[in-house]
């Protein structure tokens, strides 16, 4: 099993994401994140997909399939070394006055935030690599976690170079 | 642009672009709109049934003098009578039908058309878009049900956007890999006022087929080719739709090198030539099933390494290194590892081979396939197809089906359906040319024929069309006689009636003790629940056939055959049906179990073919 991170622009179009998701599942392959949204461009979304690999199915497999889709336009994958990925999670953690500072002096060690603080609980803020968010959660975790969100991973390469540059071309060509 | 231009794989319509010179807009409804789009892309024939949300399209379709609307009893039978039609004519075929079940009737046969990649464009009507999403009268998702068995569909909601779509949908359908496209259009909009004007602006920015091949994979292709010992060419149905046969031809009498043809691509290559060593797989010739599994190249051409070819594929042709030229570049890799993998349309990677190959021998390397010609031929000596007569004076099913082959006029369009008679139809009947032999391959879809053959009919009026059919698959689909007889489409079947799910049964008897569990069908079970093999004659096939508008006649003796499928091709002015009643307990062999090796290839009952040691190695 291994994760591959895939950036894939897509039309903005309806019905999009559900034949994403529809090939993954008809295929056999394994969604770990998802996450969705616009570009700079108004025409494309980039959809962030973390894809657990098994042997059998190959990532090419994956990519090849996903490229025959009418509306995908490209499909990068980012490697860890040379991509920043991030995800973000709310929790909200079970805080009194004796652990509240306590709390804070974690959020604080991983430069996370408190964006809610009630007299029951303290709900933070934080972003990061997958690593770095989990850790977090397993210094929270003793206090007592009611409830949790955490968004899929994105990832955008380092350096100048822009993975949107040629799809736009492409799009203003059959425009 | 004439009507009988049509976008194809081979003759790709160019693609309008914003500089192309558009027609003045005229003021139309959105009904009239898709009329006339369906015009210009040169869509000829329509199969369908109207309905409530498909109603405003059919009523300018009801003047147009370029566009025919064949009025089917079905809709799974318009979706295969498209189907033959593009099968037997190479042009995109056309199905219509209206919202909800109409539409889900047509699921089947696009899924039938995604599995062996048939160019075709099914149009729905869908309820108003105000009423989408509010389970509405006869309103089905139909584009999220054929989502995943189509090449890709589209929900039209607005008057204008309908040429567009209808342009791009028949582009999508016809280029590349061909599959379906299913377009599926809100009654609102085939009713609003809207402007037509031809060619409209596709804006397909994520589809770019690639069709030309990597010369680099080429020269290393044919490297490996004259420098095999026991090359295998393994064709499939792309090499077919890719209108490549005339290359192939080229390709292997240069090198010399055995071809091996599958289910889909049966009159790729002469049944008859030299070099032909028979359909591979599951119920495949000796000689090629074998070919394969001891070849030491296998070029794979427009082919996918289908589990009913390869067998168990870890044990899938041990020795051979894979050259794979496909035009989807996922099949490459998917089931089997290429050494060579070629991405490109296949007339084109044949055409570069046919040269790659002229170079390789000008500089002297030409390959040697003495040996590997030996072995294949002491094969085919001994193990050639054949059948025995049944011993109680009954009808041999392989007899009736080889009969009808070569009684059959001179470019005889054969369509089958599934099962053993489709087999049969595979082995028996001589394929010399393309488009003659019409099945459903991947899917297997019982029911195929008689629609597929009104298909092809319609498509090819000169050409006499066989459907080659069950009497299980008969009862499924053959209403769309009622349809032949009245729309003057005069196709002919045989029906193989044994009186059984015949396949099925043959499963049963070799791998469930003889217990026929529920696939006798002329007889329903007794008090014992067991059920008798007499047959009763429910349904009087003749009687049916004859209520149905058509000839129809009974051949039960061996004697009788010929002059029967001699008059039933003497018949041209409508449908013919013989009911062949043919023995029950005939196989189809040679046999690959499901989930065995191709190694244990049984030519007929428990006789496994002797390879003889040397050639384990």
């Amino acid at each position: 099993m291994s994760k591959h991170t895939l950036s894939v622009l897509v039309e903005n179009k309806p019905g999009v994401l559900a034949r994403i998701t529809a090939l993954f599942s008809r295929r056999g392959f394994n969604i770990d994140s998802l996450a969705v949204g616009v570009t700079e461009h108004p025409e494309i979304s980039r959809i962030t997909i973390v894809v657990n690999v098994i042997e059998a199915l190959p990532l090419e497999q994956v990519t090849k399939q996903l490229n025959k889709l009418v509306n995908v336009l490209k499909i990068v994958e980012l490697e860890a070394g040379s991509a920043v990925q991030r995800e973000l999670v709310l929790v909200k953690v079970r805080a009194d006055n004796e652990t509240r500072s306590q709390i804070v002096e974690i959020v604080q060690l991983f430069r996370a935030k408190t964006v809610d603080v009630s007299p029951e609980a303290v709900t933070v803020e934080a972003t990061g690599s997958s690593d770095k968010l989990s850790a977090m959660l397993k210094m929270l975790e003793p206090y007592g976690i009611k409830e949790l969100v955490q968004s899929g991973t994105i990832a955008i390469g380092r350096g100048a170079r822009s993975i949107t540059d040629r799809s736009l071309r492409s799009l203003d060509r059959s425009a | 642009m004439t009507m009988t231009e049509q976008a194809t794989g081979a003759h790709p319509q160019p693609r309008p672009r914003s500089g192309g010179q558009q027609s003045a807009p005229e003021h139309v409804t959105g009904a009239q709109s898709l009329i006339r789009s369906l015009e210009e892309v040169g869509a000829d024939t329509v199969f369908g049934i109207p309905g409530g949300a498909i109603l405003p399209a059919y009523d300018p379709l009801m003047d147009s003098t370029r566009v025919r609307h064949v009025l089917v009893r079905h809709e799974q039978g318009a979706g295969h009578a498209a189907t033959g039609y593009a099968q037997a004519t190479g042009k995109v075929g056309v199905c219509m039908a209206t919202s909800g079940p109409g539409a889900t009737n047509l699921v089947t046969p696009i899924a039938d058309a995604h599995m062996d990649s048939v160019p075709l464009v099914a149009i729905t009507g869908q309820v108003a878009s105000k009423a989408i999403g509010t389970d509405a009268f006869q309103e089905a998702d139909i584009v999220g049900i054929t989502m995943p068995v189509t090449k890709h569909n589209f929900l039209v909601t607005k008057a204008e956007d309908i040429p567009r779509v209808i342009a791009q949908a028949f582009h999508i359908a016809s280029t590349g890999r061909p599959g379906p496209v299913l377009v599926d259009i809100a009654k609102d909009a085939l009713q609003a006022k809207t402007t037509f004007s031809w060619p409209p602006v596709m804006d397909l920015p994520g589809y770019r087929p690639v069709t030309k091949p990597h010369a680099k994979q080429i020269r290393e292709a044919a490297k490996l080719i004259t420098s095999a010992k026991r090359p295998v060419l393994y064709v499939g149905g792309g090499v077919l739709k890719a209108h490549a046969t005339a290359e192939l031809k080229v390709l292997a009498e240069l090198t010399g090198a055995p071809v091996t043809t599958t289910l889909m691509a049966l009159g790729a290559f002469p049944d008859s030539h030299e070099l032909h060593v028979g359909m591979p797989g599951m119920h495949g010739a000796v000689t090629a099933v074998t070919a394969l599994q001891k070849a030491d190249l296998i070029v794979a051409l427009g082919a996918r390494f289908d589990d009913r070819v390869t067998g168990k594929l870890d044990s899938f042709a041990p020795y051979a290194k894979i050259v794979h030229a496909d035009i989807d570049p996922a099949e490459i890799g998917k089931n089997r590892a290429a050494d060579v993998p070629i991405v490109g349309d296949a007339r084109e990677v044949i055409a570069d081979l046919v040269q790659a190959v002229q170079k390789e021998h000008s500089e002297g390397h030409t390959g040697d396939y003495s040996a590997w010609w030996k072995d294949l031929n002491r094969w085919r000596e001994t193990y050639p197809l054949g059948y025995e007569q049944p011993d109680n004076g009954s009808l041999s099913p392989q007899q009736v089906i080889e009969r009808v082959g070569q009684l059959a006029p001179e470019g005889t369009i054969f369509a089958a359906g599934v099962g053993q008679h489709q087999m049969w139809a595979a082995h028996y009947i001589q394929y010399e040319k393309p488009a003659t032999w019409l099945n459903s391959g991947g899917a297997g879809t019982m029911g195929y024929a008689v629609p597929a053959a009104m298909g092809a009919k319609a498509g090819a009026p000169d050409r006499t069309v066989w459907a080659i059919d069950g009497d299980g698959c008969f009862q499924m689909t053959n209403q769309e006689l009622t349809t032949c007889a009245l729309n003057n489409i005069p196709i002919k079947v045989a029906i193989i009636n044994n009186g059984a799910l015949g396949m099925v049964r043959q499963w049963q008897t070799l791998f469930y003790n003889q217990r026929y569990s529920n696939t006798v069908l002329h007889s329903g079970p007794e008090a014992d629940g067991k059920q008798p093999s007499a047959g009763t004659r429910i349904p009087d096939f003749v009687k049916l056939s004859e209520a149905m508008g058509c000839y129809a006649i009974r051949c039960e003796s061996p004697d009788e055959l010929d002059k029967v499928i001699e008059e039933a091709n003497s018949i041209n002015d409508r449908p013919v049906v013989i009911d062949f009643i043919v023995h029950e307990d005939a196989m189809v062999w040679p046999m690959v179990a499901a989930g065995t090796s191709n190694d244990e290839v049984m030519f007929a009952r428990d006789v496994r073919p002797d390879f003889g040691d040397n050639e384990d190695d």
